[in-house]
């Protein structure tokens, strides 16, 4: 069994004392993980870092087999992530979103995702909002897809403000005022219309898709929210002091 | 079935040799037999060196190093700046930086990186060691000398949003072109780093 392509590095663990058991992300073959020979070696390590596009060659003798790979750099983005608190945590805060979905199913939609995340990690406040979207979109791949296109009480398409916390369905700021204390607000960027991409916007965003990731995958699974997306979160509020300032 | 050549000792004893790193089976075997020919010069003369390290060398309280006593010889040399503290992975870094004879610091060895896919998170982590020791007074800098990798930045920037309101100054390893390094062969990410950290000649 044998295949190449492209893929993101999404992290490594140690395997024996001079291999790695890689982990990437591939368009068509999903989350996947092989052996990499000599992974821990100097001239290794650098393109196993997470963020990293390579490209993938992977083979084992039957395909359920954990099998080996090559991999060779294409983009090696380690080295400037390192001076971003908010790159280096979107990175880890992504490949912890992905290690939730089966390995080897694929999930192209989150590729192009990563991807799209990975190209802007210069810009924390694209970042963070690439990374509220892919969270959206790792809730629908995961089955809890979020309905912000159209009020659930009136049907209406425009003025979505609220989202309730029970259906994940959006509510129009008329229909949500007596429950406004009860309903999650809906930035407007995430909403049809779009909108701002200011920092509170981004918080109540992460604010929103928190709860459902809480509620429907991190808690049933028995998780923790992963420490990257507090760091994330964190790490914006500071950018946005420091830019205040 | 293989039959076995030797008793039940020596067996366990190649077994016991082959999980030491650098060694499979095969070393092992032969280490072994190495040993057991050369009893009263190496078998004897480690056997009791074992025991003694087994014995007396514990992880220093203050800082994690590994020594026979607590606090470790770092920790109580006077002739060291003890108001500057670097944070180091593991024993193994602390030992290279000692060998470099970089700076005449104290040290705090964090026990690894934050790494969801290891599953080791800030708990497992003497991060709250290192805190605790800022907040007794007396250190003035923090010099974060972690790997660079994105698992070892991401545990540096974790160590620096805690440290925020401590009066203590925090700094980090340069980033760049390794010494014997040729420039055609790094990665872009790197010359970009040595290329922001250029210094005046």
């Amino acid at each position: 069994m044998e295949w190449r392509e492209e893929a993101i590095v999404l992290g490594v663990r140690r395997h024996g004392e001079t291999s790695v058991i890689a982990e990437v992300m591939t368009r068509s073959r999903g989350r996947h993980l092989g052996i990499v020979r000599g992974g821990r070696s100097r001239r290794q390590q650098p393109v196993l870092q997470p963020g990293n596009t390579v490209e993938a060659h992977w083979r084992a003798r039957l395909d359920e087999h954990m099998g080996t790979f090559i991999l060779e750099p294409l983009t090696l983005r380690a080295a400037s992530l390192i001076e971003s608190a908010a790159a280096l945590n979107a990175v880890q805060l992504a490949a912890a979103h992905l290690r939730l979905l089966a390995e080897r199913d694929p999930h192209p939609r989150l590729y192009d995702g990563l991807a799209v995340i990975l190209e802007h990690l210069a810009e924390p406040q694209t970042t963070s909002a690439l990374m509220l979207r892919f969270e959206i979109a790792l809730l629908e791949e995961l089955g809890f897809g979020l309905d912000l296109a159209q009020c659930a009480a009136t049907g209406q398409t425009s003025d979505l403000v609220y989202v309730s916390p029970k259906t994940g369905r959006a509510v129009s700021r008329e229909a949500g005022a007596p429950w406004h204390d009860k309903l999650l607000p809906l930035p407007a960027f995430l909403a049809k219309e779009g909108g701002d991409e200011g920092a509170a916007e981004i918080a109540q965003g992460f604010r929103l898709t928190g709860y459902f990731l809480a509620r429907n995958v991190f808690e049933p699974r028995g998780l923790k929210e992963p420490e990257a997306r507090h760091g994330l979160i964190a790490a914006l509020a500071k950018d946005a002091r420091r830019e205040a300032v | 079935m293989a039959k076995s050549v030797a008793g039940p000792e020596i067996e366990k004893l190649i077994q016991l040799l082959a999980k030491l790193p650098g060694l499979g089976p095969r070393s092992a075997r032969r280490a072994a037999l190495h040993l057991v020919k050369r009893r009263e010069q190496l078998l004897t003369p480690l056997t009791a060196a074992m025991a003694e390290a087994r014995d007396k060398i514990g992880i220093c309280s203050t800082c994690g190093n590994i020594d026979s006593r607590d606090p470790c010889t770092i920790c109580t040399d006077h002739a060291r700046d003890q108001a500057t503290v670097v944070v180091v992975e593991d024993v193994s870094d602390l030992w290279a930086l000692e060998r470099a004879k970089a700076l005449n610091a104290a040290y705090h060895v964090l026990g690894g990186v934050l790494s969801p896919l290891e599953g080791v998170g800030p708990e497992d982590l003497t991060i709250r060691q290192l805190i605790d020791r800022i907040e007794a007074g007396g250190v003035k800098e923090l010099v974060i000398a972690v790997n660079a990798t994105v698992e070892g930045q991401t545990t540096a920037h974790y160590i620096m949003d805690r440290l925020e309101g401590l009066d203590v100054k925090v700094t980090r390893l340069a980033h760049g072109v390794p010494v014997g390094g040729e420039l055609d062969y790094l990665d872009e990410g790197t010359l970009a780093a040595a290329m922001r950290s250029r210094t005046a000649l």
